[in-house]
């Protein structure tokens, strides 16, 4: 599903942001990437979103090689990777059901089932009340259920959070937290950054893997 | 389809200054080649018609004997390239040119003796008009026994030739230059479009839609731009063709081929000038 073959990421004045890191993740595996600031979740995630691609060694996802997909077909792996962040980057000035909508039809959703698939999707996030509330008017807990109905748009294999209750008190965080494990139950795939090892601990059922200064240095669960 | 086509609209709503200085940027690119176009295709015509007038004129000197004469007329008819030589009398030149030019009637009535020389005048095959053919014979009449002077208009279709490559060269380097500004400005557009809805595109980009779909709307727009550009410089000239036609010269229009082609180079400039400054915006979200 998700493999890193000896990657290393470096950036141009930062320096390695990622060195010689190999893993799998198998389909529908739920993942904790921890390490402390700076020790390259963030890389990960988005190598995985092929935002960024390699400056060594090779990332696959779903089938895709970070070494032979061209730029125009990046879209091809967005659609089967989700991705929801720390500040939830909802379009502000639309309301939860458009941030939703919005997603469907730039991903091409026939025209009369992007309303009714927007509004599954806020259901399933526990959210279809606040259909009609721009993100100023939610709270950050359903900011962030807004955001991963947008990411489940496409229906994805996986979904990448980047420290998704960063900003969020600890009830808020428990919602999102137990909204992932029910996606996880339904087969979703979850890769989880976050530098908070008490929210990690409360999850003993997940895999963790631990980042520092760019190298994989703990794997609950290495395999393969 | 719908929705490309208002975002276009949208796009030229928010930056109507900006769009109108490109749509104003293509046109004066445009305008220059159209009117090189007019230049080219009246000079063309021009060219053409003095082509088949190409001919040696050889005047006889006053005292050539009539055998002199008949022996350049023999000699000048079999050369290659020389289609047929006629035989142009004083008097024939004096009648020819009472009748061009009227004025000179006054004139020579009072004169004792005609002033204009006999002529033998040579014409050319078709497809043997050309400076060497024509030039081989002239020198050729000019050694020929009573015979006083020879001229030929061969210079004046080398003239028009150069004045064609000259404007040609002059239309080129304008032309590409008002077409760099035009892409500058387009590009400017380009980028504040982006900028207005980098917000959407990141999303767009985030969810896996399709860079054609991003993309087609800032392309829509800038064909439209394009052909909008084009269209102005196609009434610009036509506009300047009438007035000159009706107080200069008759000019001739253009080919329906050429303004059609321009419109659609018009179009296609628009296209293509979006298409790379969108590569540029869009790699740096
Ligand atoms: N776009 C970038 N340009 C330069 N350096 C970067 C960039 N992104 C990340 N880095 C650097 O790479 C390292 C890892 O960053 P990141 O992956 O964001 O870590 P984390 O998410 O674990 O805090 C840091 O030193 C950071 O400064
Ligand atoms: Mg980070």
């Amino acid at each position: 599903m998700i493999r890193f073959l000896e990657v290393t990421k470096i950036f141009p004045r930062a320096g390695a942001a990622l060195e010689e890191v190999s893993f799998y993740i198998p389909k529908g595996e739920f993942v904790f990437l921890t390490g402390h600031s700076g020790s390259g979740k963030t890389t990960t995630l988005k190598l995985i979103h092929m935002a960024e691609r390699p400056t060594r060694g090779e990332v696959r996802v779903t089938g895709f090689s970070s070494l032979k997909t061209p730029r125009r077909d990046v879209w091809k792996v967005r659609r089967r990777v989700g991705f929801v962040f720390q500040d939830f980057r909802l379009l502000p000035g639309r309301t939860a059901l458009e941030n939703v909508a919005f997603a469907l039809e730039v991903t091409g959703a026939p025209k009369g089932e992007i309303r009714p698939r927007a509004q599954r999707l806020l259901a399933q996030v526990g959210l279809a009340a606040k259909a009609g509330a721009s993100p100023e008017e939610l709270s950050g807990g359903e900011q962030q259920r807004v955001a991963i109905a947008r990411a489940l748009a496409s229906d994805p294999l996986v979904l990448l959070a980047d420290e998704p209750t960063g900003n969020l008190d600890e009830r808020a965080t428990r919602g999102i937290m137990d909204l992932f494990w029910e996606l996880h139950a339904r087969g979703m795939g979850v890769v989880m950054a976050t530098h908070d090892l008490d929210l990690v601990r409360q999850y003993p059922k997940a895999r963790v893997m631990e980042l520092a200064q760019g190298r994989l240095v703990y794997d609950s669960r290495p395999g393969e | 389809m719908a929705r490309i086509f208002s975002e276009a609209v949208a796009g030229f709503r928010r930056a109507p200054l900006l769009t109108g200085l490109s749509v104003l940027m293509v046109a004066l690119a445009f305008l220059v080649l159209a009117l090189f176009g007019l230049v080219a295709h009246n000079l063309q015509a021009a060219v053409s018609q003095l082509e088949e007038r190409v001919e040696v004129v050889v005047y006889l000197r006053e005292d050539a004997r009539p055998a002199e004469v008949s022996a350049a007329l023999e000699a000048l008819r079999t050369m290659p390239g020389v289609e047929g030589v006629r035989h142009v009398t004083k008097d024939e030149a004096l009648e020819r040119a009472l009748r061009e030019l009227p004025e000179i009637a006054e004139v020579s009535s009072d004169l004792e003796v005609n002033p204009f020389p006999a002529s033998l005048e040579v014409r050319f095959q078709a497809g043997r008009r050309d400076t060497e053919t024509v030039k081989r014979v002239a020198e050729a009449a000019a050694s020929l026994p009573g015979v006083e002077e020879v001229r030929y208009g061969r210079e004046w279709v080398e003239r028009l030739f150069f004045l064609r490559r000259v404007a040609g060269l002059a239309a080129l380097v304008l032309g590409v230059s008002f077409g760099a500004v035009a892409a500058l400005i387009m590009a400017t557009a380009i980028r504040l479009a982006v900028l207005a809805r980098r917000d959407e595109i990141y999303v767009m980009q985030l969810v896996g839609a399709r860079d054609a779909y991003i993309r087609s709307p800032f392309l829509l727009e800038g064909a439209v731009v394009g052909t909008a550009g084009a269209l102005l410089a196609l009434g610009l000239s036509w506009g300047l063709y009438v007035g000159l036609s009706r107080f200069l010269f008759r000019l001739e229009w253009l080919p329906a081929v050429w303004s059609l082609g321009g419109v659609l180079a018009g179009a296609l400039f628009g296209l293509l000038a979006s298409a790379l400054a969108l590569q540029r915006q869009l790699r740096r979200l």
